[in-house]
């Protein structure tokens, strides 16, 4: 950025004339603004992208990451060494199982959610604040937070439910004196799931808030004069304009979610026995810590169906919306 | 079909601000009733009360003689046109007309006649399957006014219909509104800050200005017979010459006041005699207007293209009013003066008149 601007500023210094008004130019201007994106998408998106691909095809190890000859290429070797692997199975279906399940619970929330909010009550904006808060919180560090949160010892929730008789000897979740939320594939996949819901459902009710302030008053009057209640209103006028910015909340969220590594390396470190491993885990895992580069980039490109999907609407929706 | 009232009807969005003051209003059955104010005049405002989308402060309001107060919108047997006509746009035409039908739980063979009915009446029936982002202004304003009608309500609220339309589709507009609403005879509100749609349309007009109500007439009670000065330079383009005299303001409108032949030929009892100075003519084609100076106050005279009138720019000539057409204001409240106060004016009643 600043070395475009000074370069800018020694061109103007240095033109006279009719080169005064060169930066003025769209044809340079544009370029000359944009130029700082491309190489930082080039460079920490589109270098990685290609290298992974690349990587995928040979039989790299952190120990020898070297592509020395056509003789490193193994075609789809790491593919089908991935696909007969029970744990990358399991990741896949928990990725997916995670995504959707979340995405479908935040959609619900964030609809309510954000018609609560819309409405005027004393302490809006505090409320409002508050929601927004986990989206404002690092991910490790709130992922952190439920881990403590779930401690298979001393976790607070675990206290709360032995107070109210919930928990420990001779109670409806006992006998025994802990839930141990991490230990057991049940719970440790709910934990999962709620701190993805816990991290997603601010933006999209965010998101949602804004698309509900944008229905032009007009018609939310129409709709009462037209005599709709509250149900009609929402199930034939509010969810049916709010669809749009709902399927923009949805992908942003699935991204999020679907591409997700801190929730469960943090959490459960993809435990039990891998009931919590997801794609990103499991990649990393498998790339780095176990040293298989070009494992590790065969998982993670799985990742790329689905992201390519996701882009896609995502555009359409976008072209959708300025063609209206 | 009903009659709307409303007593001492108020609404104060802040503590200075009364945006709506003690309206009383009363329309006749089937009848169209204009609102006319400048922009931020608490007309708008005053609508929505009447139909429910906005509380009042005080005040009570009355449909069919029935209090309506504490009814919701779709419970007052109203239907509302919105100046963006507020259509549903993921609904195609025919959903737009039949939503608050389906919101009555008419069954559906039946609904399915009454939006026929409505379209045809409108002239959109062949535009039921289109999106209102593929319709016209016109288009959008008529499927507004068949989801108003398919209600079959006691009163229409129309805010501005046509003010979305350009110009020349604004004429036609106001044409088939006004024969629309009389071919129903269903009580019509009609909000609106043009005076040709109010003049045009208005079986009466009331006129407000700050909340309150300046006056209400029909639009030639208005026109020719203004209440306060107010509503005598409010309406009329141009508006009313108020020429001060003493304690009062002597009111002419532009048509009335012509040009006097130099020989005072035309002058005799009835003629109230001016002189028009720092003249300057402005040519509008089917008509002129020349603007100048009364007794150092402006003045302005409106009359055919091929009137006899000669007068050089800057130039001062002979004007006169008929005794009739003088309207006589109270210069400090504004107010008119009885309508005999009028006749008993003399002949000569400004000193600047030329001294024949």
């Amino acid at each position: 950025m600043s070395a475009t601007t000074t370069s800018g500023g020694a061109a103007v210094g240095a033109a006279s004339g009719g080169e005064r008004f060169f930066l003025e130019r769209e044809k340079v201007l544009g370029p000359l603004m944009l130029l700082p994106a491309v190489i930082y998408i080039v460079a920490l998106v589109g270098f990685p992208l290609v290298l992974a691909v690349l990587y995928a095809f040979t039989n790299v190890t952190v120990g020898d990451p070297r592509i020395d000859g056509t003789g490193d290429f193994v075609g789809l070797d790491n593919f089908r060494a991935v696909l007969n692997d029970n744990v990358f199975r399991k990741a896949l279906r928990n990725t997916i199982g995670f995504t959707v399940i979340s995405q479908i619970i935040v959609i619900i929330l964030a609809n309510i959610l954000s018609l609560v909010l819309a409405a005027d009550f004393k302490g809006k904006r505090l409320v409002r604040f508050l929601i927004l808060l986990p989206w404002t919180t690092p991910i490790a560090l709130g992922v952190l937070g439920w881990f403590w949160l779930l401690d298979s010892v001393y976790s607070p929730i675990d206290y709360a439910l032995r107070r109210l008789d919930l928990l420990g000897p001779q109670t409806p979740l006992g006998p025994a004196r802990n839930m141990y939320w991490l230990g057991e594939t049940e719970l440790a996949r709910f934990a999962v799931l709620l701190v993805h819901i816990w991290r997603t459902l601010p933006l999209a009710t965010v998101i949602l808030l804004a698309g509900l302030t944008s229905i032009p008053q007009d018609i939310k009057d129409a709709a009462n004069v037209d005599g709709a209640g509250f149900w009609r209103q929402l199930f034939y006028i509010r969810l049916p304009l709010l669809l749009p910015i709902m399927a923009v909340a949805s992908l942003f969220s699935i991204v999020f979610t679907f591409t997700d590594l801190t929730v469960s390396l943090v959490l459960t470190r993809g435990g039990p026995v891998n009931d919590t491993q997801v794609l990103a885990t499991w990649a990393y895992f498998k790339g780095i810590q176990g040293g298989s580069l070009a494992q590790g980039a065969a998982i993670a490109l799985f990742l790329l169906p689905v992201l390519i999907a996701i882009a896609i609407a995502m555009l359409r929706l976008a072209r959708r919306a300025g063609a209206d | 079909m009903a009659v709307v009232e409303t007593r001492k009807l108020s609404k104060r969005f802040s503590d200075e601000v009364m945006a709506v003051d003690a309206i009383d209003l009363r329309s006749t059955d089937g009848e169209f009733l204009v609102l006319l104010g400048p922009s931020g005049c608490g007309k708008t405002t005053l609508l929505r009360m009447i139909g429910g989308l906005e509380p009042p402060t005080s005040g009570e309001i009355l449909i069919g003689d029935r209090l309506v107060n504490h009814l919701p919108p779709r419970a007052r047997q109203i239907a509302m046109v919105f100046q963006s006509y507020a259509l549903y746009p993921h609904m195609t035409v025919y959903n737009n007309i039949a939503f608050p039908l389906k919101a009555q739980k008419v069954d559906k063979a039946a609904l399915k006649l009454k939006v026929d009915w409505a379209a045809l009446i409108l002239g959109i029936d062949g535009l039921l399957d289109r999106k209102p982002r593929q319709l016209s202004g016109g288009q959008r304003q008529r499927v507004a006014l068949a989801r108003a009608l398919v209600r079959e309500p006691n009163v229409f609220l129309l805010d501005e219909p046509l003010s979305n339309l350009d110009a020349q589709r604004r004429a036609s507009a106001r044409d088939e509104l006004q024969q629309f609403q009389r071919d129903i005879g269903t009580t019509t509100i009609y909000v609106t800050h043009d005076q040709i749609e109010a003049m045009g349309m208005g079986d009466r007009i009331v006129v407000i200005e700050q909340g309150r109500i300046r006056q209400i007439g029909t639009p030639r009670e208005i026109y020719e017979e203004p209440a306060d000065t107010y509503v005598a330079t409010f309406v009329g383009s141009p508006p009313m010459n108020l020429i001060p005299d003493g304690g009062d303001l002597v009111g002419f409108r532009p048509e009335s006041f012509f040009p006097l032949d130099d020989d005072g030929r035309s002058s005799g009892d009835d003629l109230v005699r001016f002189t028009l100075t720092d003249a300057r003519e402005e040519y509008l084609g089917s008509e002129k207007l020349v603007y100048g100076e009364v007794n150092g106050v402006k003045a302005v005279a409106r009359m055919a293209t091929n009137a006899p009138l000669s007068v050089r720019d800057g130039g001062s000539a002979p004007f006169g009013v008929h005794k009739q057409d003088l309207r006589i204001f109270d210069r400090e409240s504004g107010l008119r003066r009885q309508l005999a106060r009028a006749a008993q004016v003399e002949p000569a009643p400004v000193s600047g008149a030329p001294g024949r």
